[in-house]
C-alpha cells in the first residue's frame, strides 16, 4: 500500500567504529532486518521488522548494535495515545482481530509489589540457611481429613496421591506446537534434575519425553489434543485446563503452519491442520459437569495420579474455587490475567482476568472459611517473577506456583511479545527447524537448574530471617507480610495487615 | 588430551567462530580495535551447505598419524604434547602442508607461510576462543 500509517516501534543503533561487519546480526535475524552491502564491506538495517528481540543485539561480538524505542511521536494526547492512534490503522487495514504474546503487559497494579516481608529481630531468632536445615520440599494434593487406625489401633498409612516438590515451583503449561521441541526437553531435563514438574500444556506429549513421565504434568484441554491412554498413564499428575489467565473465556488456536510432522503426530490431528481448541469443554457446563471428567480421569488413572483443574483468575473465582475443591479435584490451579500466552486476542489478554495475588488471597481465604482447604492443593500462576514473589505467594495461601515467563527468559526469551508470528529467534516459540536448532537442550536446561538453584537459595534465605525453617509453616502466614500504599479493601481482600501496623 | 569437537546438529552457520578465532591470533583486548576494517583470515572455517541447511565448523583436529606434519620438509610442524605446533622460523611456505591436510586446516598467511590452529595455547586462557565464544556449544574442547 501506498500510505504507511504504521511508523516501526524501534530504531536499530549500529556504532560503525566498533561494527566488524561480520555479519552474526544478519544471518541470525529471522526477520531479516540486517542487510550485507558487499562492495562497501558494510551491514545495515532496516527498522521496520525489528521486534526487538535483542537476538542481534546479544550475539554481536564487538556491542556494536542497541535497539532504542523510535521517538517519532504523535502529537502528545493522554486519552489518543500512540499505541491507541496505531491499533486503529493495523484495524483499518486488516480488518482483523489484534493478537498480542506474553503476559498482559499494561500498567495494573502489581500486588507483589506492594507487599513486603517479616524479618525476625531481638525477641525472635532468625536461621541461618546455610548452617541449620531448611525445608523447601512441599507435597500437592488432597490431605486426609482424619486419622484412620486398624483394630490394634495402628494407623491405616492411605494417604490419596500427592506430587513431591523438592521446590514450590513447577514449569507452567505450555504446550508442544505453541513453544519448540528443544524448549520442552529443557523443561523436562531440568524438572526432573530439580524433583519438581512441567507441564505439557495441551499439545500432547511427544515420545522422546515419555521416560520424563514422573516429572510431567499433562494436560487434559477442550482441544483434547494428544489425550489417550499411555498418555495419561506416563504423568505422574492429570491436568484438567478450563481456562488460562492471559485469555479467559477463550480458546486456542495454532495456525497449521506450524503443525508439522511432529506436532501432527503428538498432538494427533492432521498436518498442516489449524488446532482450535473449543472456549468452553463442551462436555462441561458445571461443577457437576466437572466432577464427572475429575473422576473419569482418576478412574482412568486407577486413582494413583491427582487430578488438577487450572482456571483463570476471574471475578467469582473463590466461589468457582470451592466448587472445584467439591468437585473431587486435588489441585487447583489459578492463573493471574498476567500470565503469559503464546497468541491472544489483544483486547482480551489486556482487559479480562483479575491479579493473581487478589484471585489467590480469596480462593484461600473462602476454602478455609469453609473448612475445605485441606481437601485442594493451590497452586498460584500469573506472573511470578522472582523468588520473593514466590515466598508472598505462598504466604498468602499457595502450596506452589506455576512459573511460565520466568523459565522462557531464562532459555533467552527477550519478551519481545511476537510469539504468534512463529519466527521466535531464540529457538523457543518456533516450529522451524533452523530456528530451533537455536536451543540447545544442553545448555538451556542447566540455565533453568541454574535459576531454580538460585531462586531455591533466596527461598530459604527469606524464609530464614523470618525465623521459618519449613516452607509448610510459610503456607498461609499472612502474619508475614504488610502492604504499603494499599488501601482498605485490597488489604482486607489480600487479608493483610498495613506496614506500620502491629500483629 | 582434550581437543575441539564440533556438533553440527547444534551449529548456526553464525561464523562467529571465525571472528573469535581471528581475534584471539591478533593478541589484542579489543575486539572492534583489533578487527575493524579486516578482511579475517581464521584457523576455523564453517562448512555449510545452504541448500541442506546444514553446517559446521572445521579446525585442525591435531591426527594421530599428521600428514602435514610427515610432509614438513623443514621441520616447521611438530606435535608438542599431542598439539601440532608451527614453527614460523621454520617455515618456507612450500604448502606441502596445506595440500596434504585432509580437512584443510592449514592455511596460507600474508607472510608467505602458513597458519593453523593450535588450540590457542598463546592465548593462555584454558579454553579456545572459538569455544568460548560459540553462542550455541556446538563446539566443544573435551576430553574423548
Amino acid at each position: 500500500m501506498a500510505i504507511n500509517y504504521v511508523y516501526p516501534d524501534y530504531e536499530v543503533v549500529r556504532n560503525y567504529d566498533r561494527c566488524i561487519s561480520c555479519r552474526a546480526c544478519e544471518r541470525q535475524c529471522s526477520n531479516e532486518v540486517h542487510s550485507f552491502i558487499e562492495e562497501e564491506n558494510k551491514v545495515i538495517s532496516d527498522d521496520a521488522d525489528c521486534v526487538n528481540c535483542h537476538r542481534c543485539v546479544s550475539l554481536c561480538p564487538t556491542r556494536a548494535l542497541k535497539i532504542v524505542k523510535t521517538d517519532h511521536t504523535f502529537k502528545a494526547n493522554a486519552s489518543w495515545s500512540a499505541k491507541n492512534i496505531n491499533e486503529i490503522y493495523k484495524q483499518a487495514d486488516t480488518g482483523g482481530v489484534l493478537l498480542s504474546s506474553m503476559g498482559n503487559p499494561n500498567e495494573f497494579p502489581i500486588y507483589w509489589d506492594k507487599i513486603l516481608l517479616n524479618a525476625s529481630q531481638v525477641t525472635n531468632p532468625s536461621i541461618d540457611p546455610l548452617r541449620e536445615p531448611m525445608e523447601t520440599r512441599v507435597y500437592l494434593g488432597a490431605k486426609s481429613q482424619d486419622v484412620k487406625r486398624d483394630k490394634d489401633g495402628k494407623i491405616i498409612p492411605e494417604m490419596t496421591p500427592q506430587l513431591k516438590l523438592d521446590l514450590p515451583v513447577m514449569f507452567s503449561a505450555m504446550s508442544y506446537g505453541s513453544i519448540s521441541y528443544n524448549a520442552h526437553e529443557s523443561l523436562a531435563r531440568a524438572s526432573k534434575e530439580l524433583g519438581i514438574f512441567y507441564n505439557t500444556g495441551e499439545g500432547g506429549l511427544h515420545e522422546d519425553f515419555y521416560v520424563y513421565g514422573p516429572n510431567t504434568i499433562v494436560q487434559v484441554a477442550s482441544g483434547r489434543f494428544g489425550v489417550h491412554r499411555q498418555y495419561l498413564d506416563a504423568a505422574a499428575a492429570v491436568e484438567i485446563k478450563m481456562g488460562q489467565g492471559a485469555k479467559p473465556g477463550i480458546g486456542g488456536h495454532l495456525p497449521g503452519a506450524k503443525i508439522g510432522e511432529d506436532v501432527s503426530r503428538t498432538r494427533m490431528i492432521p498436518m498442516g491442520a489449524d488446532a482450535i481448541s473449543p472456549a468452553p469443554h463442551h462436555d462441561i457446563y458445571s461443577i457437576e459437569d466437572l466432577r464427572q471428567l475429575v473422576f473419569s480421569l482418576k478412574e482412568a488413572t486407577a486413582y494413583k495420579k491427582p487430578v488438577i483443574v487450572k482456571i483463570a483468575a476471574v471475578h467469582n473465582v473463590a466461589a468457582i474455587a470451592s466448587g472445584i475443591a467439591r468437585s473431587g479435584a486435588d489441585i487447583i490451579s489459578i492463573d493471574g490475567f498476567r500470565g503469559g500466552t503464546g497468541a491472544a486476542p489483544t483486547r482480551i489478554r489486556d482487559n479480562v482476568g483479575i491479579p493473581i495475588e487478589l484471585a489467590l488471597a480469596a480462593v484461600d481465604t473462602r476454602l478455609r472459611d469453609e473448612g475445605i482447604r485441606d481437601r485442594v492443593s493451590v497452586i498460584a500462576a500469573g506472573s511470578v517473577r522472582n523468588a520473593a514473589d514466590v515466598v508472598k505467594a505462598i504466604a498468602l495461601g499457595a502450596d506452589a506456583v506455576y512459573i511460565g515467563t520466568a523459565a522462557l527468559l531464562a532459555l533467552g526469551c527477550h519478551l519481545c511479545r511476537t510469539c504468534n508470528i512463529g519466527k521466535c529467534n531464540w529457538g523457543i516459540a518456533t516450529q522451524v527447524p533452523e530456528l530451533v536448532k537455536r536451543l540447545n537442550p544442553d545448555v538451556g536446561y542447566k540455565r533453568l537448574v541454574n535459576l531454580m538453584t538460585a531462586w531455591k537459595h533466596e527461598i530459604e534465605e527469606m524464609m530464614g530471617g523470618m525465623g521459618i525453617n519449613s516452607i509448610e509453616s510459610l503456607k498461609g502466614n499472612r502474619l508475614m507480610l504488610r502492604g504499603v500504599g494499599l488501601n482498605e479493601k485490597e488489604l482486607e481482600i489480600l487479608g493483610i495487615k498495613h506496614a506500620g501496623e502491629s500483629a | 588430551m582434550k581437543r575441539v569437537y564440533v556438533n553440527e546438529k547444534w551449529c548456526l552457520g553464525c561464523h562467529l567462530c571465525e571472528y573469535y578465532c581471528a581475534f584471539a591470533a591478533t593478541g589484542k583486548d579489543d575486539m572492534a580495535r583489533a578487527l575493524k576494517g579486516v578482511k579475517i583470515n581464521p584457523r576455523i572455517h564453517i562448512e555449510e551447505d545452504t541448500t541442506d541447511k546444514i553446517s559446521f565448523a572445521v579446525s585442525c583436529r591435531h591426527c594421530t598419524e599428521p600428514y602435514c606434519v610427515k610432509g614438513c620438509i623443514t621441520g616447521a610442524l611438530s606435535k608438542v604434547d599431542g598439539v601440532i605446533e608451527i614453527d614460523k622460523n621454520k617455515c618456507i611456505g612450500c604448502y606441502t602442508c596445506v595440500l596434504s591436510c585432509p580437512y584443510g586446516c592449514v592455511q596460507p598467511t600474508e607472510d608467505g607461510i602458513v597458519q593453523k590452529c593450535e588450540l590457542c595455547v598463546a592465548t593462555t586462557e584454558g579454553t579456545p576462543r572459538c569455544v568460548a565464544g560459540c553462542p550455541n556449544a556446538a563446539i566443544v574442547f573435551e576430553e574423548r
